[in-house]
């Protein structure tokens, strides 16, 4: 049965039109073009790119700790499924989970980017290597691959018993679902830990960062899947309700008004008082010492974001299921911004002994971090369109006629 | 120097690789070796195939041998978690490697800590001329890269900051201006003065010292409540009996938390190989201390273990011209460092942090 399963999946998945091969083709050249910078990086080292031991942390880190966002988003879908008994988005909760498996994926690569010694990854994982207590890191490490297991168990096993046509022992599904839930939440709080933390980069050293990472989370998490279902329903027989995607408009709409909130609090908090813990912000607004690659980015995100809200607060446009994806699209681009790059660049800026240097990714790690993305895209096309099928039972036990309908 | 109960320097040591055996500690109940066989037994599986591979590579006595020695490294334990049996085919390996590659005998010592000793080290802030004779010292004991062709192949330790000395001015009394809404802000506002941390180090005159400065040199605190320890998620980087804060480079994955945590810059990733000309290369070298790195992993000032543990000065100390460093056992009243605490005003970096350094400025 499980080999029918995995088969009649992989025969699914496989087929498709040109533009499923041509998608599927065009994400693969930049995976290929990903390998290649990962040699470069860990042949000649972290020296091609930009990072340096003043600014150790960048792009890869970045987009690590957005993707935790993304990956706890998908909570968003699986909360008002069970805990509201929503009907549309029950129906659409395991693409969410789906969603999660490719973040945390995606998460995972950008660790293995990020590291001095990748080759030495083991030492993290006992029984041969340690695993530290004290460490956030670890605590990251294992909150994250416990969030993975938890949505590979509920997800594909609800797609199994959809599959074969049982029902869902709810004895032991229901307790695993509410803990992920939970988990979720862990996950994005314990990689907000990983940075305030440290009295030495007073710029992330304060106690708002685990709530304003779970509100961006919420914002871009959402932003991302609505674009996404539009697109489902676009170009696959399966059509997602608008009660769903009405309901994620919501919550992206409210959490990104508290993600501004939370900025521009910290904004009036520290350049008020203007100490010198302070520089760091200051120097990602205005720029300082002469320095100012980073302030277009930030203005930019703060553009994005608060245009973003604006928009989704018009009945007009936010009901308007092709004006929609504009503004989640600047949703999710001015968080991915404001929360990547602009978070932890400035942390390191000025060092702790006040030199202030500036960073810019290499093309190195605009490849390697291309190359992670279209990766992540290439597999969550799969893990979608397999769950598709099975949910429109195109995919059923004993039904050997895997008929073809091309996803994207 | 004052390090107390410390007899244990092997004048034949430095050299002589010849002989393997080393004083593993002074501690004698940590010193006996346990390789019974229930012991060798107990130990993992791919632990044990590491040392075997280890000890077949060396019996080979060749320089073929050379890669099959790296590869053993690459599954060799934490250095702490390793018994004295491991710890010494490790720096056998480590040897015969460093030899191969730099063409000359290199030692890798694997002293321990000595009991009774807790290292300090204080500094002299007003004698200080900043003259960064300390810095090349540091980079010629410590075997740290030297690279000119990219920013990232030169790593230095200490930071020689400096600051510009204070004057305040008559004539800027009625600059006062209205700053942002109206505010006001007096003349001689962002006038530097004192001791801030927001010198620079990029400073290149004709002579030192200038009369307009004030030197501030800075490297790892060796803190008693490390920060960059604590963060350490494969707990490669720890604090030894002594009070030093080390690195098992072998073991170190370059994830750089300890970086971000370090409230005084101390540490330094190597974001390629090193350059270390063989020429160059300091051959005595400690196992925790000055021993080559490689790419990939943080490194950072360890009080030069290769010679204090042998009851030499750090080379910082030893070399700078005007007497500022000073170095010693903290544990022993007589110790320079101990008098200075006794009689001088002292003072931590950032004492705020609860780092609890080891480090000591001071004035006359």
């Amino acid at each position: 049965m499980l080999t029918s399963f995995v088969s009649d999946y992989v025969r699914y998945v496989l087929k498709g039109g040109t533009k499923f091969y041509a998608w599927m083709g065009s994400l693969a050249v930049l995976i290929l073009g990903m390998l290649y910078v990962f040699y470069l990086q860990n042949t000649d080292g972290l020296i091609v790119t930009g990072m340096t031991s003043q600014i150790h942390d960048g792009l890869y880190f970045a987009n690590l700790v957005f993707l935790v966002g993304v990956a706890a988003g998908a909570v968003t879908i699986v909360f008002p499924a069970y805990a509201y008994h929503h009907e549309g988005m029950h129906k659409v909760a395991v693409l969410g989970e789906m969603l999660a498996i490719t973040a945390v994926i995606m998460v995972m690569m950008f660790v293995f980017a990020h590291m001095g010694r990748p080759d030495r990854l083991w030492h993290m994982v006992p029984p041969w290597g340690i695993y530290s207590f004290s460490s956030m890191l670890g605590w990251d490490v294992m909150v994250l691959n416990g969030y993975l297991i938890l949505n590979i168990v509920c997800g594909f096993y609800y797609l199994w018993c959809k599959y074969t046509g049982n029902p869902l022992n709810k004895k032991w599904f229901m307790p695993v679902v509410w803990i992920a839930i939970v988990w979720a939440l862990s996950i994005h709080t314990v990689t907000a830990f990983l940075i305030s933390t440290m009295p030495a980069r007073p710029m992330w050293f304060h106690s708002m960062m685990p709530i304003r990472f779970i509100t961006t989370a919420f914002a871009a998490g959402p932003a991302l899947i609505i674009l996404i279902f539009l697109i489902v329903r676009k170009n696959t027989k399966f059509w997602v309700d608008d009660s769903a995607i009405k309901l994620l408009t919501t919550i992206v709409t409210w959490c990104l008004g508290i993600a501004i909130f939370l900025t521009l609090s910290e904004v009036v908090v520290e350049l008020y008082a203007r100490t010198e813990h302070a520089n760091g912000l200051y120097y990602l607004m205005f720029g300082l010492h002469g320095l100012t690659k980073l302030v277009p980015w930030f203005w930019s995100a703060i553009v994005l974001m608060i245009g973003a809200f604006i928009l989704f607060l018009i009945p007009s446009f936010r009901n308007d299921f092709t004006k929609l994806p504009i503004a989640c699209a600047m949703a999710f681009a001015g968080i991915w911004i404001e929360k990547g790059m602009g978070l932890i660049v400035p942390g390191f800026i000025p060092t702790p002994i006040g030199e202030v240097t500036e960073y810019y990714p290499s093309f190195v790690e605009v490849m390697m971090t291309l190359g992670i993305w279209a990766f992540g895209f290439f597999i969550l096309t799969i893990l979608l369109k397999g769950a598709i099928g099975i949910l429109l039972g195109d995919i059923k036990f004993g039904d050997s006629k895997t008929v073809a309908a091309a996803a994207k | 120097m004052t390090l107390s109960n410390t007899s244990l320097a092997d004048p034949t040591r430095e050299q002589s690789s010849e002989c393997p055996v080393q004083p593993a500690s002074a501690d004698p109940s940590t010193a006996v070796l346990k390789t019974s066989r229930r012991d060798f037994l107990k130990t993992g599986g791919m632990l044990s195939m590491s040392s075997l591979m280890g000890t077949a590579a060396l019996m080979t006595q060749s320089d073929d041998a050379h890669a099959a020695v790296e590869w053993a490294e690459h599954f060799q334990k934490n250095y702490r978690l390793m018994t004295d049996k491991e710890k010494d085919e490790a720096r056998l390996r480590l040897e015969k490697r460093y030899s191969f590659e730099y063409g000359k005998q290199v030692s890798v010592d694997t002293t321990e800590a000595q009991p009774g000793v807790l290292m300090g080290y204080a500094l002299n802030i007003r004698k200080c001329i900043g003259c960064r004779r300390c810095v090349h010292a540091c980079v010629a004991e410590n075997n740290q890269s030297r690279g000119k062709q990219r920013a990232g192949e030169k790593i230095e330790w200490i930071q020689v900051l400096r600051m510009e000395r204070g004057k305040f001015d008559q004539e800027k009394m009625n600059h006062g201006y209205p700053e942002g809404l109206g505010i006001q802000v007096g003349g001689n506002a962002y006038t530097p003065a004192g001791q801030v941390l927001e010198g620079q180090y990029h400073y290149n005159p004709e002579k030192v010292p200038e009369e307009d400065a004030n030197y501030m040199p800075i490297a790892c605190m060796q803190c008693e409540k490390p920060p960059c320890v604590k963060v350490c998620p494969v707990r490669t980087t720890y604090r030894e009996p002594d009070g030093v804060v080390v690195i098992d480079y072998n073991w170190c994955i370059g994830c750089r938390m300890c970086m971000g945590a370090c409230p005084y810059w101390a540490r330094r990733i190597n974001v390629t190989n090193p350059v270390l000309p063989k020429e160059e290369m300091n051959p005595v070298t400690h196992y925790l201390g000055n021993r080559p790195r490689m790419r990939g992993v943080v490194e950072k000032c360890h009080w030069c273990l290769q010679r204090s543990r042998h009851n030499r000065y750090p080379a910082c100390v030893e070399v700078c011209p005007v007497g500022a460093r000073k170095f010693g056992n903290l544990l022993d009243p007589e110790s320079e460092v101990s008098l200075i605490l006794q009689r001088k005003n002292v003072f931590r970096l950032k004492a705020e942090l609860n780092t609890f350094p080891k480090f000591f400025y001071f004035y006359d």
